[in-house]
């Protein structure tokens, strides 16, 4: 689905990452996980084509990053950022209307209204959708941001720390809604996670960075292990089970 | 549930189109006065002048709104106008170096109508050198704004610099050049400032959408399938056109399009741009053509158009500020 070859990036001469191959299969819920500066979110900024590619290729289903139409890629891939909502009195049936922007270009159709509905019953916004985004908590928020990407329609979607600012009710909540997504509708989900804990729980693969390299790039099990998990973030740490799942004892 | 919440989404916009006609009924209502109010004379000739008149604020209040407009959404603030991209102080600088150059007759006998196309023409290129190359390099905006003010404190220190070493005759002149004025209009210009007016208004509209997608800020735009650099770039060069057009028309009107685009979407509660657009352009017509009867019904005409504008456009603003905090 994702394919990732000899990607390099630089700023100002630094290196922010170096060689990174890597290929993510169609479907479920894959991790980028490291240390800050590992380059996590750099590498999800070029597969969203919110940085420029320097050198490597990117393609998601087959269609290049750096030489695809930006409207084209739109119907491929929902990407959601940190972004701090500039667009004052905007309501939340209307950002998730925005979703649908790729496919009717602000003029919604009926079909279009239908997909809004869907997408805001289908987060538990449809009692809401009147209110003025600025009037809504972080998490609800957040969740209203993620109903417009997900009425965006993609099979793929890319996520920058989607759970910074979220207290962990809605950051449980969160990473349900994107399990159940990949689970229900097979949607290719990255997400670029900093506690190790929700990606042992929710996600399928993991992709953990260190100074711009790839360390490692596997099954969830397969990378929670103690040696890997030093090797990842410097420092050795347990590893407990519970009810069968591998809990991380990073706080330790 | 669906019916249920389609029909709350659509109650709000009914009353957005009742606020609409509301302000262009206003708008109507004062053309009318301005047009019919008082007329004396020869009423065919008076008309003829009033309706020049009239055509002109109407022009550059819409293209001082949807110039605003742009420029507010692309550049992702709501207390800046366009006339902090310098160009209102550019075009200062013009008239002091032509004044300058030719001396105040000299000035006054240039062909108008040469002298519209060469400052617009002038003033779009400026921007375009300025601002296009950075918009390249950077999306950073808060840089080229910086560069802006710079630029316009550049020009009018150079101005001001002019104007001591111009002898009084001749500054007198450039007063009259240098403050908004509405009475002696060219009909030539005008048709050529219309054009380019509804061009870019239209070019605008038709842009509405994307806009509303601009709004979001780049990331989200860039996620929803915009090319960034090119619809930026696009949006200024029409912003200049308009702001040229509008300045080298009537003269430099600093305050008005700040004002009523906060007018306009304080009133309407949106920044939706398919309401903003419409709102905002009967919102300008209200306050030139409003000014301007007072100015003629309290004042005998002796006031500029510009000083009424900007009394009443601070008291307004001022007024939205303590309601805002109020609430």
């Amino acid at each position: 689905m994702i394919e990732i070859e000899d990607v390099s990036f630089a700023r100002q001469g630094t290196p922010v990452l170096q060689d990174i191959s890597l290929s993510i299969p169609a479907g479920g819920v894959t991790a980028l996980v490291g240390p800050n500066g590992a380059g996590k979110s750099t590498l999800l900024s070029l597969m969203a084509r919110l940085l420029p590619l320097e050198t490597g290729r990117i393609s998601i289903a087959g269609k290049s990053v750096a030489h695809t139409r930006s409207d084209a890629l739109a119907r491929t891939v929902a990407i959601l950022r940190q972004d701090t909502l500039v667009s004052s009195r905007l309501r939340v049936g209307e950002l998730v209307g925005f979703g649908r922007f790729p496919h009717s270009r602000g003029r919604l159709t009926d079909e279009d209204r239908h997909l809004i509905d869907d997408a805001l019953r289908e987060f538990d916004l449809t009692g809401m959708a009147d209110r003025f985004v600025e009037t809504l908590s972080g998490g609800q928020r957040q969740r209203a941001m993620v109903a417009m990407a997900y009425c965006q329609g993609c099979d793929c979607m890319l996520l920058d720390e989607p759970l910074n600012n979220l207290d962990m009710f809605y950051a449980r909540e969160l990473m349900r809604i994107l399990r159940d997504l990949a689970d229900r509708q097979g949607k290719t989900i990255v997400i670029v996670l900093h506690d190790i804990n929700h990606a042992a729980t929710y996600a399928d693969r993991i992709v953990a960075l260190r100074d711009g390299r790839l360390v490692s790039f596997d099954r969830t099990d397969q990378v929670l292990v103690p040696e890997r998990l030093e090797q990842i973030f410097g420092y050795r740490m347990e590893i407990a089970t519970v009810d069968g799942q591998p809990v991380v004892l990073h706080h330790r | 549930m669906a019916e249920l919440a389609d029909g709350i989404r659509r109650t709000a916009p009914r009353r957005i189109s009742w606020r609409l006609v509301a302000i262009w009924s206003l708008a109507a209502i004062l053309t009318c006065a301005f047009l019919f109010t008082g007329l004396r004379g020869n009423i065919s000739f008076v008309l003829n002048l009033r309706l020049t008149q009239l055509v002109g604020m109407v022009q550059v209040g819409v293209a001082v709104a949807v110039s605003t407009v742009v420029f507010q959404t692309i550049t992702n603030n709501r207390i800046l106008s366009p006339s902090i991209m310098g160009l209102d102080a550019l075009y200062l600088f013009c008239q002091t170096a032509l004044v300058f150059a030719l001396g105040g007759f000299g000035y006054a006998a240039l062909d108008p109508a040469w002298k519209f196309g060469g400052e617009a023409v002038l003033m779009m290129a400026a921007s375009a050198a300025l601002f296009v190359p950075m918009l390249r390099r950077s999306s950073e905006m808060l840089m080229m704004i910086l560069t802006g003010v710079v630029l316009g404190l550049l020009f009018r220190s150079l101005s001001s610099l002019l104007s001591r070493l111009i002898d009084p005759n001749d500054f007198a002149v450039l007063q009259g050049a240098s403050f908004a004025n509405f009475q002696p209009l060219d009909p030539a210009l005008l048709a050529v400032g219309a054009t380019v007016t509804v061009l870019g208004t239209l070019a605008a509209w038709r842009t509405r959408h994307t806009l509303d997608v601009v709004a979001l800020g780049r990331e989200a735009a860039v996620g929803l399938g915009l090319d960034w650099n090119r619809t930026v770039t696009a949006h200024l060069l029409l912003v200049a056109c308009l702001v040229a057009s509008a300045t080298a028309l009537v003269g430099p009107l600093a305050f008005l399009g700040l004002l009523v685009v906060a007018v306009a979407e304080r009133i309407c509660g949106t920044r939706r741009h398919a309401v903003l657009f419409p709102a905002a352009c009967g919102v300008g017509v209200v306050m030139l053509v409003g000014a301007q009867l007072i100015g003629r019904a309290g004042f005998g005409g002796a006031v500029v158009i510009s000083v009424i504008v900007e009394f009443v456009g601070g008291l307004v603003f001022l007024a939205l500020l303590f309601a805002r905090r109020r609430q």
